[in-house]
């Protein structure tokens, strides 16, 4: 436990050494450099697990210096080692592991390979920050730093301008989330007296505090989960991001990043529990989020921007599962979403890899001999994402619905319900578009080839978790084997739920999983008609959906919608401001005093000579009477 | 010692007069060696600082004019000390750039650059008004002269509106100067005129008068008219001088005078006063964003930066004896959230110093190989010139504001402790600053250093950072991060000044209600 810190320092040292001098290692160094640092944060997580598993003590505290101190106000380096973080740093390492190595395969290519390893560590170093902080400030240094390392990764070809403004999209959108966040800080402190997570949550136990505050608070710290997770109304840099390298999409996607508002919704419970309407809110985006970038995905035909909403998806089921009050689901649905998600990324890096970094889904076709583990690996990621048993996916998201509707919100179960059956369409489709039917692109041009071992290792540990994953939790028709529940539960167990006395569930468990498989099997099935036997629509149906389909291709119109009615009129304010305002009105304004006191002066021709030493003088002259006339009084 | 830092460089400057103009590299080096030496003795002054101890240190005391009671009283405490060592320190930085069109004046800018230094030490440790006011007089001739002699094309016409709009108001100042002196018993010491209780409605015009001249040298909204065409026209060094030094003089003033001789005008004054610093935050930030010249986008983002250091200036409120329901609050700690938003003010003071010092350098190691600082002059610069563009990135993270550097701190523990105040709503609105400043930052990154290669780029063969550039930057960044990192080097020295500033203020105040009520 003691090395903890370690975790933290190996990525950074990574970072700081392939970017200081990162030019003058060989590729082979840079790429090792870069992934064991990382891999040995990893075994030290591993370690730190075992420890805590084996000791008494469920949480650890280890402080590394005093940050910031003035007054009353003082606020540590010191970071908490807990299961709910010991949880969140093996995801980060680990799957951020296979994501580095996967990278030196992806990359080889690229002449900025070092600055991409110190980057890409650099990522991870900030997400281990605000999974190991012990107050409020540290989790933002580290929700900052996410930011900026999305801002950089996404940018990472910065020539190109598309790349350039998803960037800026992001670091803004971000931003803006942000501002709700610090404020959030800055009132938990006037009412806390702290930003210290224990001291705060202790304070809970011993003192009352009004639900108005607490909803204010949970809020604003809210807001900020809106941005960093991609929610509703703030989802719209995450398909942007799609301009990075594919690894750091899986990177955002999976390891880091979007999974912070979940962690800190989990780590911060105590302060939601005594806000319930926060939660019903949290619940309500979380299900709308969901079946709003499900519909998009539906029609999306990039293969990457099809993953990217499909993430804002399964984040709103996280944020569903919490928002009912189940944290451990929306941690286990966190942690199987990081395998399924980092799989079918790197996935999709791999066609990628072998279709020259074609993303479009209507010019492939017919893969699946071309490349036959890629294949395999992403059959099992979007089955498992698919909620098809026996795989990880299943079991997460089945006891999200299931918790949801033990909680009485049957409606929000039916959207959760109805958007497991566009999930299952919408990747199947994805995956038939790829893998199936005849090859849709320039065979004399291009020859897809299979990705090399450093790439298709990776891949394969990620499908091995995604089929093996749902050991951590299974609880089905009566039996139950719950080791990550189990683990989790000294975090949580000041958990009591909301309405103790919920009303008799409409189903009885075994019948919500068949309801759950079978959704998922009537969209894969739908798919499989669609896009492999060629089932089509009669020309009327179609002529009634075409409205629909046009909405959706256009996502909502929403990024059009905030740039006529947020970034227009900010930038036609600024350019009047500029421009009009401070240019002709007050600097003319100023001008026109100091002509005003010329015209004057014409009174006094003699005293205006138009220079400024003969100003100076008089301004000197003035001053030495005024002296003189106080010595002489 | 403080004598002794005061007038090295103005010394200096007359050695270099002595020296023939020919003899360049004798006069850069000796103007040089002047300002490292000066900057020597402040880090001596840096080490023997005792940060426990309350009230001004390295107080020098003399007879000056007896007649009329003007000494010479200077003296340093934890929040001059920082500035003293920003200016030190950024002087050589300037002396060492190897660019700008100065080349043949040499002798003269060396001279006045001095001089200037001299200027600006005195303003910050003077404890003698009148003392103060001369300093503060004599550091606009130098700064006249830089923008008028090595100034742009239009040099002279913002040379004469910038001498013109800082001269007019600071005699507004001296006038202000001169009825303390009677008010407050013939005396110009500031220790002395500080136990003077004025009437409250004296205090408010008098307070109108040095605020007038503290917010147009800052400059505070809506003074700043000056400030683009000067920070444009000027050569660079003379932007940084004015942009990381001179204005933190006018700040630098409203904490030393307003504070400790008018808190009962500034707690009167204090919601308008923040209401217009607000304004010049979010108008700074909304105008750059629409500036398609670099050094005038930076220029407006000053505006911003300042505005909010303002504001933690303004901010200020009583303590009060409160029971916050914090852990350990059975004490009865006196708890003002002043003491965050001003210590947090000083701080971003330094920081903003550094920070638009860097920026200003950037843009003029760009002027110096290109001859151009439009927005859409560049484009790709970052794929040509890597090292430069880490170094720029460090920047403008921390004009940003990202946690990690020290523009976090600063501005973090400003809004901190406004919120906290009575003026909530203030910092709820002016935190908007985090987003608004990644707007225009962000843009003009997108703008000028990402996006394709410029053909302009390309066909100027464009070189990377040369070693002695790179070195010019450097020791920004590493203070950038260091300050972020381990800003408590600074804050323990900054605080306890701050907290006995502000408990003499309270008691000020408390004096000036009780005369009130003797005398109704």
């Amino acid at each position: 436990m003691n090395f903890v810190w370690l975790v933290l320092a190996l990525p950074l040292v990574g970072a700081l050494l392939n970017g200081l001098c990162g030019r003058y290692f060989s590729k082979r160094v840079v790429g090792l450099i870069g992934c064991s640092s990382v891999g040995l944060a990893f075994a030290i997580s591993i370690w730190t697990l075992l420890e805590l598993v084996g000791g008494s003590d469920r949480s650890v505290i280890q402080t590394l210096f005093n940050w910031i101190a003035v007054g009353n106000f003082s606020v540590d380096v010191r970071l908490l080692v807990d299961p709910l973080s010991t949880l969140m740093i093996l995801v980060v390492t680990g799957v951020g592991f296979l994501i580095h190595v996967f990278s030196v395969g992806y990359m080889n290519h690229d002449p900025n390979y070092h600055r991409y390893f110190s980057w890409l560590n650099l990522f991870t170093f900030s997400m281990l920050v605000l999974v190991l902080a012990s107050n409020f400030l540290l989790l933002f240094v580290g929700w900052e730093l996410v930011g900026l390392c999305s801002y950089l990764l996404i940018g990472f070809w910065f020539t190109r301008p598309s790349a350039a403004a998803a960037a800026s999209k992001a670091f803004i959108v971000n931003r803006i989330g942000d501002f709700g966040f610090i404020l959030g800080i800055f009132l938990i402190f006037a009412i806390f007296g702290t930003l210290d997570y224990s001291t705060v949550f202790s304070l809970l136990g011993i003192q009352t505090y009004s639900t108005t505050i607490m909803t204010t608070i949970t809020l604003l710290l809210f807001v900020g989960a809106i941005g960093k997770s991609a929610q509703i109304p703030l989802y719209v840099w995450l398909p942007d991001a799609m301009e990075g390298p594919t690894p750091v999409s899986a990177l955002i996607h999976a390891a880091t990043m979007v999974t912070a508002g979940v962690y800190m919704i989990a780590r911060t419970h105590a302060l939601y529990q005594l806000a319930p309407f926060t939660l019903e809110i949290v619940a309500i985006i979380g299900a709308l989020t969901a079946i709003l970038a499900a519909s998009i995905a539906l029609v999306n035909n990039d293969i990457k921007r099809v993953l990217a909403y499909s993430t804002v998806s399964q984040l709103g089921y996280m944020f569903l599962a919490t928002g009912v009050g189940s944290y451990t689901a929306g941690m286990f649905h966190l942690t199987s979403h990081a395998f399924m998600k980092a799989l079918l990324f790197l996935g999709s890096g791999s066609v990628m890899h072998a279709m020259a970094d074609e993303t479009d889904m209507r010019k492939m076709g017919g893969l699946r001999s071309k490349i036959p583990w890629t294949w395999a690996v992403f059959l099992v990621g979007v089955l498992a994402m698919s909620g098809i048993p026996p795989l990880v996916g299943f079991f997460s998201k089945d006891l999200i619905l299931e918790k949801v509707i033990f909680s009485g919100n049957t409606l929000l179960w039916g959207v959760g319900l109805f958007t497991a059956m566009l999930t299952a369409f919408y990747l199947l489709r994805a995956y038939f578009m790829t893998f199936h039917g005849k090859p849709r692109y320039d065979e004399k041009k291009i020859h897809p080839h299979e990705s090399p071992p450093v790439m298709l290792w990776p891949l394969r540990i990620l499908a091995l978790l995604s089929i093996a994953g749902g050991a951590l939790w299974v609880a089905v028709f009566g039996f139950s084997f719950t080791p990550l529940d189990n683990f989790l539960a000294p975090v949580f167990k000041d958990v009591v739920h909301v309405n103790a006395e919920q009303p008799e569930p409409l189903f009885s468990e075994s019948t919500l999983i068949l309801f759950s498989v079978l959704v998922a099997l009537v969209g894969i099935g739908i798919a499989y008609l669609v896009y492999v036997r060629g089932f089509r629509l009669s020309e009327g149906v179609r002529k009634i959906f075409h409205p629909v389909y046009l909405i959706l291709s256009r996502k909502y119109f929403v990024d059009e919608l905030y740039n006529w009615v947020i970034v227009k009129p900010l930038q036609l304010l600024s350019r009047f401001l500029a421009s009009i305002f401070d240019l002709t009105i007050l600097d003319g304004l100023i001008n026109g005093i100091g002509r005003l006191i010329g015209w004057t002066g014409g009174v006094f021709r003699s005293l205006q000579a138009g220079y400024i030493r003969s100003y100076a003088a008089w301004v000197l002259l003035g001053t030495l009477g005024i002296l003189i006339y106080l010595l002489l009084r | 010692m403080l004598s002794l830092i005061t007038f090295l460089p103005a010394f200096g400057a007359l050695l270099i007069g002595l020296i023939p103009r020919e003899r360049k590299t004798g006069i850069r080096s000796m103007a040089i060696a002047i300002s490292l030496l000066t900057l020597a003795l402040s880090f001596g002054l840096f080490m023997t600082f005792d940060s426990v101890h309350l009230g001004m240190q390295f107080e020098e005391q003399a007879q000056w004019i007896p007649q009329i009671g003007i000494t010479y009283h200077v003296g340093v405490d934890g929040i001059s000390l920082f500035l003293i060592m920003l200016t030190t320190f950024l002087v050589p930085l300037l002396l060492f750039a190897p660019w700008d069109a100065i080349r043949d004046r040499i002798k003269l800018f060396s001279m006045m650059l001095l001089i200037l230094e001299t200027a600006v030490i005195g303003v910050f440790i003077s404890l003698d008004l009148v003392l103060f006011y001369i300093f503060w007089e004599a550091m606009l001739i130098p700064m006249y002269f830089i923008i008028g002699i090595w100034g742009g094309e239009r040099g002279s016409y913002a040379a004469i509106k910038f001498f013109l709009y800082t001269m007019s108001t600071s005699v507004l100042m001296l006038v202000a100067i001169i009825v303390l002196y009677f008010v407050g018993g013939n005396t110009f010491d500031l220790m002395q005129l500080k136990k003077v209780g004025l009437d409250s409605t004296l205090q408010l015009w008098l307070f109108g008068a040095f605020a007038a001249a503290f917010a147009v040298k800052v400059p505070l909204w809506p003074f700043h008219s000056w400030l683009p065409d000067a920070y444009s026209e000027a050569p660079t060094s003379g932007t940084i001088l004015l942009s990381a030094i001179m204005s933190k003089a006018g700040l630098y003033g409203l904490i030393r005078f307003g504070l400790t001789l008018f808190p009962s005008a500034l707690l009167q004054f204090g919601p308008y006063l923040l209401a217009l610093a607000l304004i010049g935050v979010i108008y700074g930030a909304l105008v750059a964003w629409a500036q398609k010249d670099l050094k005038r986008l930076v220029a407006y983002s000053s505006i911003s930066h300042l505005g909010l250091v303002a504001m933690g200036i303004f901010a200020f409120t009583l303590a009060t004896v409160t029971h916050a329901s914090g852990i350990g609050a059975s004490s009865t700690t006196v708890n003002n959230p002043s003491v965050l938003s001003l210590t947090g003010s000083v701080m971003q003071m330094i920081n903003h110093g550094i920070i638009i010092a860097a920026l200003f350098l950037i843009l003029a190691i760009l002027w110096d190989r290109f001859g151009k600082r439009g927005l859409n002059d560049f484009g790709g610069l970052a794929e040509k010139m890597p090292r430069f563009m880490t170094l720029f990135l460090f920047v403008m993270l921390a004009s940003v504001a990202l946690p990690g550097t020290n523009g976090f701190v600063g501005e973090f523990l400003i809004l901190l402790g406004t919120f906290m105040s009575k003026y909530q709503v203030y910092a709820i609105i002016a935190a908007t600053i985090a987003v608004l400043s990644a707007v225009y930052m962000l843009w003009m990154t997108q703008r000028s250093f990402h996006g394709p290669v410029s053909d302009a780029v390309e066909r100027s063969g464009v070189k990377d950072l040369s070693g002695r550039e790179a070195w010019l930057l450097i020791p920004l960044v590493i203070l950038i991060l260091w300050m972020g990192i381990f800003p408590n080097l600074w804050l323990s020295r900054i605080r306890p000044s701050v907290e006995d500033l502000l408990s003499q203020a309270q008691a000020h105040v408390q004096l000036t209600t009780h005369q009130a009520e003797k005398n109704p």
